[in-house]
């Protein structure tokens, strides 16, 4: 008999009703709000053993031994596994099967993987992980991104080469000419620091071993089915002897996308025979997943005198760490999107991704899109002051509209002008004055610690625009899997809706109960808990699944629709005046009978870019978000306070105005974080503030209220014309705010996030 | 080994703990009270406040042994009577939530801060609730839920 854990994720009853357009309350609210609801961390069984991971101190290293003998012996322990132990494929990765599940011979990063143990207590496996002993020859770590990538002499991270990719992008005429022909020419290098998901629930998950030699994973993931995809190679199982089940999910913002302790601790559970828990904590999931890359960014704008830009020339150096991930997607983004939603005769970018010993890094919301979109903002207020235009002038000048190509030559269509965006944008009224008499302290940079009373603060304003690629890119066949079950359950009609798509907070389960309300005309809606028995639904990220389960769900939906019209024509002679009649007469239409259906839903085929031009139709869809910073600066104690954040975004159709507004709310507060505060410091390859107490993110009292403008220009070629939302206000808010600050400092500010001595000068 | 009594969400407990032992680690692995998340073990993020004789307490920074004689109150002693408190409803209607993870901390501190000021402008709710980080919402939405529960609370519409 298989076991069940305790706190395992159960149907969820949507209310009663509302469809699609509507401020529908989550149907995971009640338990969220109750604590009931079941995370990741909160699984248990009877009898289970505690999983914990031995990770690497050093950022590079040879590993010449390891021995576990004296953790072997250490009363409560159950088994202690390496590298030898890994059941099948030693290796896995997204995109590159580079990454091995337990270090072997030598370790790439600080805190790569090297052993397991699995105890009855997790104080007891811990306690014996520390007596295993390996013994490593430590070496220097290659850390410099920029060298690895073009010095020949420099060692390598990985036998084949340090570049994972290199994409360059070339559009229309020659830079060299174009230059010639430019007024006025400005350049500028700029980085951007690793930021951190720091989503809040730790990685966590359970192990059970089965009785045919498989094993049930309960974990909290992105993508389900990738998971499988990489896990049961890696075990030496079949997909089917690997049976998930997706547990509670306390955020995820890309961090999810990698595993994590996903084969560790079915490696444990299927060599001891018993259920395995692995909980990491804060400070190991600071070493448990991948983060957004840091970048190192060159660029070079040229304009006419009347303020047309004529050329664009950028070199951008994304440093992807020890393992690939999702460098390679990271890199095309970068690189397609690197000069933004500008209408520009001469562009060529060349996007680099670099292995390094360095923290690995891969997704994180925008990716890609977030760093260019830092440099080339930048760039556009650095042009507009040179040129003497106001920066929003200067961006609607050049604005690209539907009908004109991007860099990649790829043409926006139905998506909202950018430069009435901006219009609109500007036109929002500005919060007060800051009260210089009288003022309370609260409203002040550096708030109730009393830093100022003002002397030192000075207002700025800054404005920001992204665009990033929705769904999957590059001629990848995305797709999602919806089923849905339509029966008569104590004489009302019920729809079942079952995907194995990750809720990780953006409100999907919400969303998949309107479209069956609004699809079937049925009030009664229940959201099946995540799993594999059900085809792949793709990722929850890339601000896709709206699109892609949204669209599954609902051709799904019609597929029951036309069999339950079918149905009543068949019994009654007739076919249904209306949807509301066909639902009314089905409990004596349907009776004991079920309709069930699956279907997969695929979005249009996008292109490979060309490996020389990068020239291609390679995105699905794109969003546009363009946010204005209202921020107060003590130029003296370099403190900021923002003090408001306008925005206006396209998202093609409102599918649920509330939960919209608290994607962008939270992109725009992410953006703000990356901004203002958060980076994960690297000195020689080594973490230096693993933990929330030096690892900032905002608070309440950083992140103003907002003011936002939501704008619906559908999209015809997706599922009610919307367009992914969740993304594109985490790329706009950062050079917002760092415009705003420039706006009221004179200071130039080139690397985010921008610290207190970039402001005041002390470094 | 230390008897402590405490009384949890209404239910009185007499067990023997380790005097290290976290008020939060006691909560969840003693006494199966999960609701209450840990979410960075070094009283950052308030994920894990609970309510200790009618005050805010992050339970990751105060030992179960500090707690012996205490009232407790966690999310899952929230409800009354199987009515869900005006703001556990609050935050559900105006989705001051997204992944949840930080709501147990967010409601309980809320609470707190309501008892305080029944009536508090934007800026006591965010001086309010300083120290419990959300990383989902952006904190919009919330600040609007508590104004809800407020309201409701003082026996308005919401």
């Amino acid at each position: 008999m298989t076991m069940t854990p305790a706190k395992v994720p159960r149907e969820l009853d949507s209310p009663l009703d509302g469809g699609v357009g509507e401020s529908r309350r989550r149907p995971d609210g009640t338990l969220k709000v109750t604590g009931e609801f079941a995370y990741s961390s909160d699984l248990w069984l009877e009898g289970m053993l505690w999983g914990v991971t031995l990770r690497s101190p050093h950022p590079r290293a040879r590993i010449r031994s390891i021995d576990v003998s004296e953790a072997l012996a250490h009363p409560g322990v159950e088994a202690v596994l390496t590298h030898e132990d890994v059941p099948g494929f030693k290796f896995y990765g997204l995109e590159h099967k580079d990454q091995p599940v337990l270090a072997i011979d030598q370790v790439r990063y600080q805190g790569e993987p090297v052993a397991l143990v699995a105890a009855d207590h997790p104080e007891v496996a811990r306690r014996a992980a520390a007596k295993i002993k390996v013994d490593y020859e430590v070496l220097t770590p290659i850390t410099d991104a920029r060298r690895a990538a073009f010095d020949p002499d420099c060692e390598k991270v990985h036998e084949d080469g340090n570049v994972v990719r290199h994409q360059p992008v070339i559009f229309g005429g020659d830079v060299a000419e174009a230059r010639a022909g430019a007024d006025v020419i400005v350049s500028e290098t700029f980085e951007v620091g690793i930021q951190d998901q720091a989503f809040l629930g730790p990685e966590s998950g359970l192990a059970v071993p089965g009785e045919d030699g498989g094993v049930d994973l309960y974990v909290a993931t992105q993508w389900m089915h990738s998971d499988l995809w990489q896990i049961a190679p890696c075990l030496g199982l079949p997909e089917e002897k690997v049976r998930m089940t997706m547990a509670g999910v306390g955020g995820a913002f890309g961090g999810r996308e990698d595993l994590s302790m996903q084969i560790h601790a079915a490696m444990l559970a299927m060599r001891t025979g018993k259920p395995v828990k692995i909980v990491y904590n804060r400070e190991e999931s600071f070493f448990g997943h991948v983060h957004r890359h840091p970048a190192r960014m060159r660029y070079e704008y040229g304009a006419t005198r009347d303020g047309k830009l004529v050329f664009a020339e950028a070199e951008i150096i994304l440093d992807g760490g020890a393992y690939a991930s999702s460098t390679p997607n990271v890199v095309g983004n970068a690189a397609s999107l690197g000069v933004g939603p500008y209408k520009i005769p001469s562009i060529r970018v060349d996007a680099y991704g670099v292995y390094t010993n360095n923290p690995p890094c891969g997704a994180m919301r925008g990716f890609g899109a977030v760093q260019a979109c830092f440099a080339y903002e930048s760039m556009m207020d650095r042009m507009a002051a040179a040129l003497g235009l106001d920066p929003v002038t200067f961006r609607q000048i050049n604005a690209a509209h539907p009908g004109d190509a991007l860099a990649t030559g790829q043409v926006l269509e139905h998506m909202a002008p950018l430069a009435e965006m901006l219009g609109r944008l500007k036109a929002m009224p500005m919060p007060p004055e800051r009260d210089a008499a009288g003022h309370d302290l609260r409203e002040l940079p550096g708030g109730v610690s009393n830093t100022t009373h003002g002397e030192g603060v000075r207002r700025g304003v800054g404005y920001g625009v992204g665009i990033k690629n929705i769904c999957f890119s590059e001629g990848f066949d995305d797709y999602s899997t919806a089923r849905v079950r339509l029966s008569i359950i104590g004489g009302e009609p019920t729809v079942l809706v079952h995907t194995s798509a990750a809720e990780v907070g953006q409100g999907l389960v919400t969303l998949k109960a309107q479209i069956a309300r609004s699809e079937l005309g049925v009030r009664r809606v229940t959201i099946a808990p995540a799993d594999n028995q059900v085809g792949s639904a793709g990722s929850s990220s890339a601000s896709r699944q709206s699109y892609m389960t949204g669209g599954a769900v609902k051709v799904a939906c019609e597929a029951v629709r036309e069999r339950m019209f079918k149905l009543f024509e068949e019994r009654l002679g007739r076919p249904p005046a209306s949807l509301a009649e066909a639902v009314e007469h089905l409990p004596e239409v349907l009776g004991d009978e079920v309709i069930d259906e699956t279907r997969e839903f695929h979005h249009h085929r996008t292109e490979r870019m060309d490996p020389v031009t990068g020239q291609a139709n390679s995105h699905t869809q794109l969003a546009i978000c363009v946010h204005r910073a209202v921020v107060d600066v003590d130029v003296e104690l370099g403190l900021v306070k923002v003090v408001e954040l306008a925005a206006v975004q396209d998202v093609g159709k409102i599918m649920n105005p509330l939960s919209l507004e608290g994607q962008i709310h939270g992109g725009t507060a992410q953006g703000l974080g990356l901004a203002l505060m958060e980076e994960i410091v690297v000195a020689d390859g080594k973490v230096r503030n693993p933990s929330f107490t030096d690892y900032l993110i905002p608070t309440i009292l950083d992140m103003p209220p907002m003011r936002l403008d939501i704008l619906e220009y559908a999209d015809p070629r997706a599922p009610y014309g919307l367009r992914g939302a969740g993304e594109p206000p985490t790329l706009s808010s950062t050079p917002a705010i760092v415009a705003a600050i420039r706006d009221a400092s004179g200071l130039a500010l080139t690397r985010v996030p921008v610290r207190p001595e970039h402001i005041a000068g002390s470094s | 080994m230390a008897k402590i009594n405490v009384n949890v969400d209404g239910v009185g407990h007499e067990e023997e703990v380790e005097p290290r032992l976290l008020l939060v680690h006691f909560l969840r692995d003693r006494l199966g009270k999960v609701g209450t998340p840990v979410g960075c073990d070094t009283g950052n993020c308030g994920a894990c406040t609970i309510s200790m004789n009618g005050k805010s307490v992050k339970s990751c920074s105060v030992l179960a042994v500090q707690a012996d004689g205490a009232h407790l109150v966690t999310v899952e002693g929230l409800a009354s009577n199987g009515d869900r408190h005006p703001l556990q409803k609050a935050f559900h209607e105006e989705h001051g939530l997204q992944c949840g993870y930080c709501t147990p901390g967010m409601l309980m501190a809320a609470l707190d801060l309501l008892k305080e000021n029944p009536d508090p402008a934007e800026e006591d709710i965010r001086a309010g609730l300083e120290g419990n980080l959300c990383r989902c919402t952006g904190y919009v939405n919330i600040v609007r839920a508590v104004q809800r529960a407020a309201r409701e609370m003082a026996g308005e519409r919401p």
